[in-house]
This record gives structure tokens, sequence and C-alpha cells, in this order.
């Protein structure tokens, strides 16, 4: 069977009898059979894609006027976003066998318009992490090099689309979660605005982060996805009631984009050479075309990384400490106090890396450095984000890497925290400003690894920088 | 800010954690790490800046004070490790001594 990398291409394929939802649906099962050994999904709904698929052949038979706009979409939804009636265990032993009482917003709005969801994704335990070693499920290879990590946390999602899994996939980016893997693994993926869908039903790490992000082959279907997911949502607050543009119709050229980069982000010693070049060819190809391109300084560059690691973990401390084994997840049946209960079950099912994400934020809020560490943040961060809205009120665009180096090895940097916080310098500005970024693929390393380019736009401006990607052939 | 045995511990409690004394170790000099990466935050003038809480900083969204989203008792207990069908159980939180 061909492999389908749009939509587009699936529905004509349907409609001209060439294949079917069913073939489509069994297509895909066999390519996750095929690549079982990366580790991408922790559960597969086999019997029930097949089933919707079926069904969906029926409709598109009897009454295809009755259609939603993803028919014929098969997606895979990252461990953290909840669908009723199924499992979700956020990559972590303290939700093991939890079971979703309901569906996530953005799930409810893509199977109303007629998406199947064929399974559950891989991803670093509560989202926390760049390299998806930190699933208590085990760690998520990526297909290119199963020697490399495919970027985290939502490494399982990035690896289901890049191996022809399913057509797209929902993942969620609090600091570069989507983007990040997307690089590593040569598709595109996006973050939306904050707020542009809703939180609901996502398990959550850093709240006022937290955004459902897209993986895809082409930037139609990360603009029909949006189109359908976002918009203002009652169990939200924070979802934003602005009207939701019909993006997957507004993706016109561009005629005079500008756009900006950062000299020191290019001159970082930490940037990979061929990165460094493949960026610098990125912006020469701009230049040509006769785009306004400038080189600028940002002053909070080396800001952006500790801000947002206080704010995260502060939040994180705080929304994980609902996992305390009473009402779901994870219980030391042994413990006979309460006390015990509660620390016995968070030591024993909570991993390292949450561990210590935990003790940080905790930390940062506690009595007598709230104010030195967790104001200070929030002030740095208004700061930031300030600064980088003024900037995308100049410039339609920012250019970065997506990431400082390609794909590294499994177990290469897990020993130091530190280095691996340092690795989101380019993506956790998007996150820290609420602004929309897409990671697009720009070429291979020397070894074959994939590099990601990412731009950026201002807030609530998903409909021209999807225009500005697909404008770049995607 | 150095990290010592002691913030650890104050951590531990406060975040219900009970680590091992090699873990206790390895996350002092971690955390110690972390925040030097932190301390460069001081170099910041933040005087007069207001914190940043809300990221889209739109109006204040109200609604209809409704009974909704609600869900069966039975669906309450679903994942609970512990129920009699109608209570979450834990261990005995009053011990009286006799």
């Amino acid at each position: 069977m061909a492999k389908y990398s749009d939509l587009a291409s699936v529905q004509q394929a349907i409609r001209e009898g060439q294949t079917s939802c069913k073939a489509l649906v069994a297509f895909y099962l066999e390519q996750i059979k095929e690549h079982q050994h990366l580790n991408i999904y922790l559960e597969v709904f086999e019997e029930e894609a097949l089933q919707k698929a079926a069904a969906l052949d029926k409709k598109i038979q009897e009454s295809p006027e009755k259609l939603g706009k993803l028919w014929g979409m098969v997606v895979s939804i990252k461990d953290v976003i909840c669908y009723q009636g199924h499992k979700v265990s956020a990559g972590s032993k303290i939700l093991e066998n939890f079971e979703s009482l309901f569906s996530a917003t953005a799930v409810e709005r893509i199977l109303a318009e007629d998406a199947i969801i064929i399974g559950r994704t891989n991803c670093d335990e509560f989202a926390m992490g760049s390299s998806n070693e930190n699933s208590a499920y085990g760690p998520v290879l990526n297909g290119i090099n199963p020697q490399k990590i495919p970027g985290g946390s939502s490494g399982g999602a990035a690896v289901s689309v890049q191996m022809d899994t399913c057509l797209a996939a929902l993942g969620t980016d609090t600091g570069g979660s989507v983007r990040q893997p997307a690089a590593l693994c040569g598709i595109l993926g996006m973050k939306p605005s904050y707020g542009r869908i809703s939180r609901h039903g996502l398990v959550a790490y850093g709240s006022s982060f937290d955004q459902v992000g897209i993986f895809a082959h082409k930037t139609e279907e990360m603009a029909l996805l949006l189109e359908v997911m976002a918009g203002a949502d009652e169990y939200d607050a924070t979802a934003s009631k602005r009207e939701v543009p019909a993006y997957s119709q507004t993706l016109e050229p561009l005629q005079q984009p500008s756009i900006a980069y950062y000299r020191s982000a290019l001159e970082h010693p930490g940037l990979d050479e061929e990165i460094r070049t493949l960026m610098e060819q990125q912006l020469d190809e701009f230049r040509r075309a006769g785009y306004r391109v400038e080189g600028v300084d940002f002053k909070y560059l080396d800001y952006i990384v500790p801000a947002y690691y206080v704010l995260t973990t502060a939040e994180a401390s705080s929304n994980l400490s609902r996992y305390d084994g009473v009402r779901f997840g994870f219980r030391d049946k042994e413990a006979d106090s309460l006390e015990d209960m509660y620390t016995h079950s968070r030591t024993q099912a909570f991993g390292e890396e949450v561990k210590r994400r935990i003790m940080l934020g905790t930390f940062v809020l506690s009595a007598g450095y709230y104010d030195a560490y967790y104001t200070k943040a929030q002030k740095v961060r208004r700061l930031i984000a300030e600064e980088t809205r003024r900037l995308l009120s100049d410039f339609d665009f920012l250019l970065m890497p997506t990431t400082p180096a390609p794909a590294w090895n499994l177990g290469e940097k897990t020993d130091d925290p530190v280095e691996m916080y340092l690795a989101d310098i380019f993506t956790v500005q998007a996150n820290m400003a609420g602004i929309p970024g897409i990671a697009f693929p720009v070429g291979k390393t020397g070894e074959g690894l994939p590099v990601g380019l990412q731009l950026m736009s201002n807030v609530f401006e998903e409909a021209k920088l999807l225009s500005f990607v697909k404008q770049l052939g995607y | 800010m150095t990290v010592d045995e002691k913030l650890i511990s104050r951590l531990e409690k406060l975040a219900k954690l009970d680590l091992t004394t090699s873990e206790k170790e390895k996350l002092r000099k971690e955390l110690d790490d972390i925040l030097k990466m932190v301390d460069k935050l001081e170099e910041l003038d933040t005087d007069g800046v207001d914190p940043l809480i809300y990221v889209l900083e739109e109006n204040n969204v109200w609604r209809k004070d409704r009974v909704q989203g609600q869900i069966k008792r039975e669906e309450t207990f679903k994942n609970a490790p512990d129920s009699d069908g109608e209570h979450f159980k834990v261990p005995k939180v009053i011990d009286i001594k006799k």
C-alpha cells in the first residue's frame, strides 16, 4: 500500500476506491507491528480503530454529506491526553492502569470530525524530558537510527508520524516537547499560542506553559487539526475566546515577510556546526528571495532557561501534589499510616526526573525562598514575554535552530541535568512568551540525522506562520 | 545559595518523598548545580516589574454557577486504590489508645 503524507491524497484514494478506511487502518496497524522495537506505542486501540474505520466506510457510501472534516485521518495521541474509557498513564508508574473518565476537549473535537485514534504514544514521565528516556515504560528509539534518542517529551508521538504509523499525532509542548522531537525526527511539529487549544483533559505539568501540539508531514494537516481543536472551552478558563480562523483555508503565500534571527544564537558555542551551516543557508535563501532578514540581539537570551525551570518546576510540584495514593493512582498497600501512605506511594511510583523537578519546585515555592526565586522568575518572564512580543511586532517571524545538536545517543546525557536543561535553550522562549512556533526539517547531518529549524510568530498569528511554512515547501 | 543535607531533608518532608542516602547526596549535588544556573536571574534588575501570572491577560471569564460535568459514584471509585463503594479508604488516621 502507498504511504500517504497528506489527507487530501488519502481522501482521494478512498473516493476512487483504491483503498478504504479499514484498509488504511490495517496498513497502519501493520506499520505499528513492524516498528514495535522502537517502543512508540504504550497501547494500540486495534479493534476499536478497525470498527471505527468500518463505520466510516459505511458512512462514505451511505451519507457522504455527513462526513467530518477529518475523515480518513488516523491520529495517535500522547499518553498525557485523556480519552474517555481508555488508559492514560503519563508515562508514569503512578498512573499505571488509570482510566480516563472523560475525554480531553482536543480529543472530543477531533472525534466529532471523524478522526480515528489509533493508540496512545510513549513519552517522558509527566512530559518531563528532552530525550524520552524518562518513561517508566522504557525509552522510545529514533526510527532513523535506533541508537539515537527521538527527542522528548513527545518522542513516541514524533516517531509515530516519522515511521508512518499514523498520519498525524497530538503531543503536548511545555518547553519544546513537540518542536524538539519533530526536529530530531525530521517532521513538522507545531506548538500553537498558549490558550489557543483548551488544556482540559491534559495531565498537567506546567499549567501556564502546557499546550497541545501537532505532528504532521504537511502544513495542511496541522492547519486542519488546529482549526478543529482550537477555541474557547467552558472547561478551561485559560483557553482563549478569540475567534478561530479557518486556518486550512488561509494558507496563502506571503508577499514580503520579514525575518529576525539572534546573532548570539547563531554564534552560540554550543551550536553544532552542521546545524549552524543549515541555518545560514536558510537565511541566505530568505535573502535571495528578497525578504527582509536581520540579525538582532535578545538581551534576555541567557535568562530564559533558568526562569523557565524555576516556573515549570514550581507549577509541577504543585500539580503533582494530587498524586497521593488516595483517590486514584498507585498506592503503597503496605503503609500503615496515612503519612507513610502518601510518602511511600509517591516515592515508589515517581521516577528520578520527576522527583528532581518536584524537589526543585518545592524549594522555589518554600517559605524564605519564594520571592527570591519564584516571584523573581515571574518578573523575568514578563520581561522576556514583552521583549519577545515587541520584537515580533517589528518582524513577522523569528528563525532559530530548534536544537543545539542533532539526536544524541541513548544514555549520553542523562547524568547531567543542567546540560540536558540547557538543550532546551531555543524552544522554551515560545512557551515563556506564549507565542506559536513550528519546527520544520531543513536537511540532514553528514551522519544522516535530521535537522530542524524553528519559526515563531507573534501571539495568535498561527495563520501567518502556517502559510509561511507551507511557502517553504511543506 | 548552597544546598545542604538539612535543606534536602526539609524538601523531602514538604514534597512527601523519601529518598535513600545515596539519592539524597546525588540530588543535593544536582540541585546545587541547577541553582547555580538559576542564580543568574539575580543579575537582572526587575524593580517595578509586575510578576507575570496570566499569560494571556484576557478579561476574566464568567460563567453561570450551575451543576455540570458530574460523574457517577461508580465512576468516582473506578480508579480508587481502595474503597467501600461509598468512601475512599485510607489507613487509620486517629488511633485511640486504650
